[in-house]
């Protein structure tokens, strides 16, 4: 009985790939173990094997497709003397690459893309001129690049940032590029690394430490606010520290508790720290070059989801975003939508709906949590006069938690309802599915405070 | 404890040991004066007093040349004044004044000094260790041959991000040279309560790291072995561990109970190991200088000090203005 092969998910964030290559033709007898084909996921290139033992009746994808999704069938697996044509209706999905293949419809769901394409998005945030489409992935890989080039006091460190390219691919080809001296792999030493970074940083370099993600920075914690944060004021303004710490946040899919903490709050209470946390492409990097640049310790806060999303970037080599200013991605009337990386997606996908039901919303991308654009904030409330918070964080201290308090102290006769903070539940995150996905901030949680603001 | 060089075979000259003298004096009375202070309620908040260990940082910065960088843990007067850092800056920082080193915004703990490579004065146990081999990378990176000291306590050599430095240090060859200033008690816990490491030092081993044990009460000892761990980290061959075999004859901080010791062990190191009788001997018993030469300096250091206590007294208050300074650069 023939057997379909699937495309797999390689990844927890995977949604599809590129079949690079086969390494089988039609008629070949494979071994389950042996290696069918080379798939390239957007973090990394990697073999794909045979669960089952057969024949390659046919394959269905030829080489060199990409964007295939995962679940796709991509070969069909016979019996000896079976044809596909023999067997044809009565085919039915293997049980290809077990384990991570069982996770991939979920994981795909988890990560399900805005259905509204992100190229589609107004763009009133980027400056005229011209633009190219570009990841968030390779925005940030630019930034740090161009960066380099510009100042040899910058440099990477981190886990995998050099001859494995990146954990993410986000430092792909930089090692080539620059060298051993300037990519810095270190051993798995988050709190040492740290340390070494933030000394480096009073020697003289600007020192960019990337952590594989900022759940590890944990570990890292105390060097980030005791010994970068604090020091130029501890020493009355004769040294600071000139650095970035930048890596993946929050919730990813599929991980569990110990891998999806969202730090946006924490790290933005700390004053001496400044905070950025991207949404698009061109956030990442007018916001990447800026905080390189910048004389102070800059926590970059990015999104493990986000980095394969495409969006328009200006190709003007000096664009850059300043710290401390927020962007009106959406503009309206009737109420504030205010959010921040991921948070966008769900705050830009429930004002289209709150569109369609005739509910004008105006969604604010803070882009820098620390200094955090109150003004921006402020205006767009006096003007709409209602206000939703949207974050993955937990809810207890978080971002929506102080804009909600700043609100009510300083623009409280123009509000028309009380603030509301859409946020991650306050729960460790769980591993199950349905699960996540309820712990989770949703478009459908968005669209549902929009409504009870407006008493709708 | 190792033994001491015998007194009548000096191997510094008469200059040296005058200036050893002098420099290991200033930290002695510039401490007992900040105790004094700290009674009266002129110093604030803790206060780790360095007196009894004086031949460490003086015989280490004697192995220093200019542009090599120090960095230690929370009992940092003395490594200010060993590294010439002005006594009336450092104590108006005691006393939270606008003359001190941080403006007053950092205290006894927290003290800079970017002009003579003080990178700190931290009050967290153990995090000056991977900062200053932070400081030994920039300058490998920057292709000079300067050296950083990165000193630390044996309560700090328990610390997991010490052995994390360890690694990478040894892993990049840093020019670092770890300067373990074992004193014997972590606070109020004896070595020997919190490990059973017959030696800090030794640790190093474990990373492929070179170093030795050094009685850190003899300041030529200690001038000796730090220009061989300095040698071997300009030459690219770092890093270098030094465990300074010293003690504290003060409590912890000002508010320390003493119970964890006995009054005869801390005057039997003082009367038969302490570092400056040690000098005070050489000078003397070689002939290189008289009691009145010995008391001409004490005058002048004591003179040093009052004029130091005097400038913290005198030095405002920094404005009020000043607490919403200096948070970004």
């Amino acid at each position: 009985m023939a057997t379909e092969v699937l495309m797999p998910a390689l990844s927890p964030t995977m949604e599809e790939g590129t079949l690079a290559k086969w390494l089988v033709k039609e008629g070949d007898s494979v071994k389950s173990g042996q290696i069918l084909a080379e798939i390239e996921t957007d973090k990394a290139t990697m073999e794909f094997e045979a669960v089952d033992d057969g024949i390659i009746g046919k394959l269905l994808i030829a080489e060199g497709t990409a964007g295939v999704k995962v679940n796709t069938p991509i070969a069909v697996l016979v019996e000896d003397g079976e044809t596909v044509d023999d067997t044809a209706p009565a085919t039915k999905p293997a049980t290809v690459a077990a384990t991570v293949a069982a996770a991939a419809p979920v994981a795909a769901q988890a990560a399900a893309p805005a259905p509204v394409a992100a190229k589609g998005w107004p763009h009133a945030d980027l400056p005229e001129g011209p633009t190219k489409t570009m990841t968030v992935r390779e925005a940030l890989r630019e930034a740090m690049a161009e960066e380099m080039r510009r100042d040899p006091s910058v440099f990477l460190m981190g886990e995998e940032v050099g001859e494995y390219q990146g954990a993410y691919k986000i430092s792909q080809g930089l090692l080539d590029e620059f060298g051993a001296k300037r990519v810095v792999d270190t051993p798995i030493t988050e709190h040492g690394f740290a340390g070494i970074a933030v000394g480096a940083s009073w020697g003289g370099l600007r020192p960019i430490v990337e952590f594989m993600t900022f759940n590890f920075a944990m570990q890292a914690i105390d060097h980030i606010i005791n010994s970068a944060a604090k020091t130029l004021y501890m020493s009355g303004g004769q040294m600071g520290s000139p650095m970035v710490f930048r890596g993946p946040n929050g919730a990813a899919a599929r991980v569990g508790a110990q891998h999806s903490q969202d730090y946006a709050a924490w790290y933005s209470a700390i004053p001496g720290l400044k905070v950025c946390m991207p949404y698009s492409a061109a956030d990442a990097k007018g916001l990447l070059k800026t905080a390189i640049r910048d004389p102070n310790p800059v926590i970059f806060l990015e999104n493990e989801i986000l980095y394969g999303r495409s969006f328009e970037v200006p190709t003007d080599p000096d664009f850059t975003i300043p710290l401390g200013k927020a962007s009106i991605l959406r503009d309206g009337d009737d109420v504030t939508i205010v959010s921040f990386s991921i948070g966008l997606t769900y705050a830009l996908q429930a004002a289209e709906i709150l569109a369609k039901d005739g509910i004008s919303a105006e969604v604010v991308n803070l882009r820098t949590l620390r200094p955090i654009d109150y003004d921006t904030v402020l205006a767009s409330v006096m003007k709409t006069n209602r206000c939703v918070t949207v974050e993955e964080g937990f809810p207890v201290g978080s971002i929506g938690d102080h804009l909600a308090s700043t609100i009510m102290q300083r623009a409280f006769d123009y509000l028309d309802a009380p603030v509301v903070t859409c946020t991650g539940k306050d729960v460790p995150m769980p591993y199950a599915a349905n699960l996540e996905k309820l712990a989770l901030t949703t478009t459908a949680d968005v669209v549902a405070a929009v409504k009870s603001v407006c008493y709708r | 404890m190792v033994a001491r060089k015998p007194a009548d075979r000096p191997n510094a000259s008469k200059e040296d040991l005058l200036k050893y003298y002098r420099e290991m004096l200033l930290i002695r009375r510039f401490e007992e004066k900040a105790g004094q202070l700290y009674g009266m309620g002129l110093i604030g908040g803790f206060c780790h007093l360095y007196i009894g260990q004086e031949a460490v940082v003086v015989g280490l910065e004697a192995a220093a040349k200019d542009g090599d960088k120090r960095i230690t843990s929370y009992r940092d007067h003395g490594h200010m004044l060993a590294c010439g850092m002005d006594p009336k800056g450092v104590m108006a920082e005691l006393t939270g004044r606008i003359g001190g080193y941080s403006k007053g915004k950092g205290g006894s703990m927290h003290m800079f000094s970017k002009d003579r490579h003080f990178y700190g004065g931290h009050g967290i146990v153990g995090a000056q260790v991977p900062l200053g081999a932070g400081l030994a990378f920039a300058d490998k990176y920057l292709g000079n041959d300067n050296v950083t000291f990165t000193y630390f306590g044996d309560g700090a050599a328990n610390q997991g991000q010490v052995y994390e430095t360890y690694n990478m240090a040894e892993l990049w060859n840093l020019p670092v040279v770890f300067v373990i200033e074992n004193n014997q008690y972590a606070m109020g816990t004896s070595m020997k309560r919190s490990t059973k490491s017959p030696s800090m030092w030794e640790r190093g081993a474990a990373y492929g790291i070179k170093g030795e044990a050094v009685d850190g009460m003899d300041v030529l000892a200690v001038k000796a072995a730090g220009e061989k761990a300095v040698a071997t980290c300009r030459a690219g061959d770092g890093p270098y561990i030094l465990e300074m075999m010293t003690y504290r004859y003060r409590g912890h901080s000002m508010s320390d109970p003493a119970k964890y010791r006995t009054r005869e062990e801390v005057d039997k190191m003082r009367s038969e190991k302490d570092a400056i009788d040690h000098v005070r001997d050489l000078l003397l018993q070689g002939g290189l200088a008289s009691d009145d030469d010995l008391k001409a300096i004490d005058k002048d250091i004591k003179a040093r000090v009052n004029e130091a206590a005097e400038f913290a007294k005198d030095s405002p208050e920094p404005p009020l203005a000043d607490l919403w300074t200096d948070i970004y650069a």
